[in-house]
């Protein structure tokens, strides 16, 4: 565990992204606190530039609501979406990948069809229409994400169930008389932890561009502040109020970049052998 | 001939797959098909609907009516848009050609651009241009789409004036000719590439990886000894090969660019198939929505087809049989 932390800090990037994504988990758990008021509410004249009047940091919008409050409440939903999406795509796709790794044949045959016809599919256009038919909620955009993303996982997990089968350990349980639910649960699995925390890391992130894109184009859940829909309200005003549009943008690209950052370090920490050439 | 023959048959069932899907999310969406469809054409008595309802053979039990709309399909009749007063697919066949003519130049400008960059950064790898090369990639990589066209528009079109903020071609300006094409052009230039920038941030990070892995590999020391130049050995045997996960990855990601699409033309007011489909969304015309969905599935169909094709023809290992 020591050394895990030490390789994975030694990688300039990663620690970066650990930063910064400590800062944004502060500020989605300690920022409410700080602007307990609804970040709907109108606080002052609309259009109001960034550091301006004291107390409006980033200015307000279109309707004089603030903007820091904005992206302080965004964040939480953010965070959010992307970690309770990633962990249900893993639910799905874990499933699916150590079924069809594990007990191959027609089974694998089945599950994989199954999985490459997912994978097909326009990923974003069908998030959309899953979203438009069951109505925009935090629910609906979590199910939704969760639906197209979890092909890799099933595509990793059954590559990784495939070779430890073959493994002598494994081939003991067997013959000792486990259960095969036992055996995948307790022995097989366990085994195939590190590559599905890094491609988990790099969900969170891909999750979370989903969600804002999807709030930009008018499908997020309509009682939660979130950073694509703060971009999509700023657009039509954008030649007027620039600093609507800018800061939330910009906030989604650190976080995201974090994440991404910390999925590369979590790679090479994880699997020093495939680690990323240099 | 044979592989052509079976990936045919593949796409095929696939594409029907998707129709089922299609048609049980439209059952799914909200309301009786036949009242929204009614209320969307601004009326709702009792005898209009049940005329709707026989019309779409609404009366019908589940398997025929999934008979009717893949018999619909196969047809290409995707329905009617109550709401534009169309049917389904003349909207999107007025559409493709503006989506088609945005995602392969953007297609087009993130391979060219994707495959040079990751190149130059695996020749020089750990050189400050591979370094700037690898952060700019990385950096766009977690760039939301949509927030990039916006600040290409601030920038290009409301600051410096360079280029028009939307539109296919200047409205009214009766333009005919080269003049004409090059006014799309210029429209053109700002989506084609705020799309294709996450793509060449993939590929050129892909190209990258790959190149470093290939050089390392037996047959390029073997070129190396026989003396062959440097440049040679880089272009005919590393990034030939080092090519072909780049090409699986393009093929795999036809359905990004899809959707890629959507967010750009919504914010350049592109005329495309993804402006539809914001137009659909703001409206809930669930029939126009789905019509959408089956369309853009069948382009990535066929896009995986030819990149698999492609696929064949590049790769030194695959004989192409006469």
């Amino acid at each position: 565990m020591k050394t895990f932390w030490r390789n994975l800090l030694r990688n300039r990037g990663a620690a970066l992204g650990l930063v910064v994504l400590a800062v944004v988990l502060v500020v989605a758990i300690a920022g409410p606190m700080l602007f307990p008021n609804s970040p709907w509410r109108m606080v002052q004249r609309p259009f109001l530039p960034p550091m301006t009047v004291p107390g409006f940091l980033l200015g307000t919008d279109a309707l004089g609501r603030d903007v820091t409050a904005g992206l302080i409440h965004g964040a939480r939903v953010s965070l959010i979406v992307g970690l309770v999406s990633t962990l249900a795509a893993l639910a799905i796709g874990v499933p699916i990948g150590a079924m069809a790794g594990y007990f191959g044949g027609r089974a694998d045959d089945a599950l994989m069809r199954f999985t490459e016809f997912f994978q097909t599919i326009p990923s974003f256009a069908l998030a959309i229409v899953l979203v438009a038919i069951l109505q925009p909620s935090i629910y609906s955009i979590v199910g939704a994400i969760a639906i197209v993303s979890w092909p890799p996982v099933a595509r990793l997990v059954r590559g990784e169930v495939l070779s430890l089968r073959a493994q002598e350990y494994v081939q003991a349980a067997i013959v000792t008389g486990h259960g095969h639910g036992w055996i995948i649960w307790r022995e097989i699995l366990p085994n195939t932890l590190s590559p599905v925390i890094v491609l988990a890391s790099l969900m969170v992130a891909t999750a979370i561009l989903l969600e804002s894109s999807l709030s930009f184009l008018g499908l997020g859940d309509p009682n939660l502040m979130s950073w694509g829909y703060m971009v999509g309200a700023g657009r039509t005003v954008m030649r007027q109020a620039w600093w609507i549009t800018v800061f939330p943008g910009f906030a989604i690209l650190l976080t995201v970049l974090a994440l991404n950052l910390i999925g590369e370090g979590l790679n090479d920490a994880l699997n020093p052998r495939l680690a990323r050439e240099r | 001939m044979s592989f052509i023959v079976q990936r045919l048959v593949k796409m095929v069932v696939v594409l029907l797959a998707i129709v089922v899907l299609n048609f049980f999310l439209i059952r799914a969406a909200p309301g009786d098909p036949a009242l929204v469809m009614a209320g969307e054409a601004g009326a709702s008595d009792e005898i209009f609907v049940a005329q709707l309802r026989e019309r779409f053979g609404l009366d019908q039990p589940l398997p025929v009516q999934l008979a009717l709309y893949v018999k619909g399909i196969a047809t290409l009749d995707l329905g009617f848009s109550f709401r534009q007063q169309m049917p389904v697919a003349d909207l999107i066949f007025s559409r493709l050609p503006a989506t088609l003519l945005l995602t392969l130049s953007a297609f087009a400008i993130s391979l060219a651009l994707g495959v040079l960059f990751g190149s130059l950064a695996a020749r020089r790898a750990g050189s400050w241009s591979d370094t700037l090369i690898t952060v700019v990639a990385l950096v766009f990589y977690a760039t939301p789409l949509f927030w990039v066209a916006l600040m290409a528009v601030l920038v290009f079109s409301v600051t410096m004036g360079w280029l028009p903020a939307f539109g296919y071609e200047t409205v009214g300006a009766g333009l005919t000719g080269v003049a004409r094409l090059s006014d799309i052009a210029q429209h053109l230039v700002l989506p084609a590439t705020t799309l294709g920038l996450f793509f060449m941030a993939t590929y050129a990070r892909m190209t990258r990886a790959s190149m470093l892995q290939v050089s390392r590999l037996d047959f390029v020391k073997t070129a190396r000894a026989k003396g062959l130049g440097e440049g040679v050995i880089q272009r005919r045997h590393v990034l030939r090969n080092a090519l072909l996960p780049v090409v699986t990855l393009a093929g795999l990601q036809a359905g990004t660019l899809v959707g890629g699409a959507v967010l750009t033309e919504t914010v350049f007011a592109w005329p495309g198939i993804g402006r539809l489909m914001y137009e659909a969304l703001l409206q809930r015309d669930y029939n126009l929505l789905l019509g959408i969905f089956v369309v853009s599935s069948a382009m990535v169909l066929i896009f995986n087809l030819v990149t698999d094709l492609i696929y064949r023809l590049v790769d030194p290992r695959i004989e192409i049989k006469a």
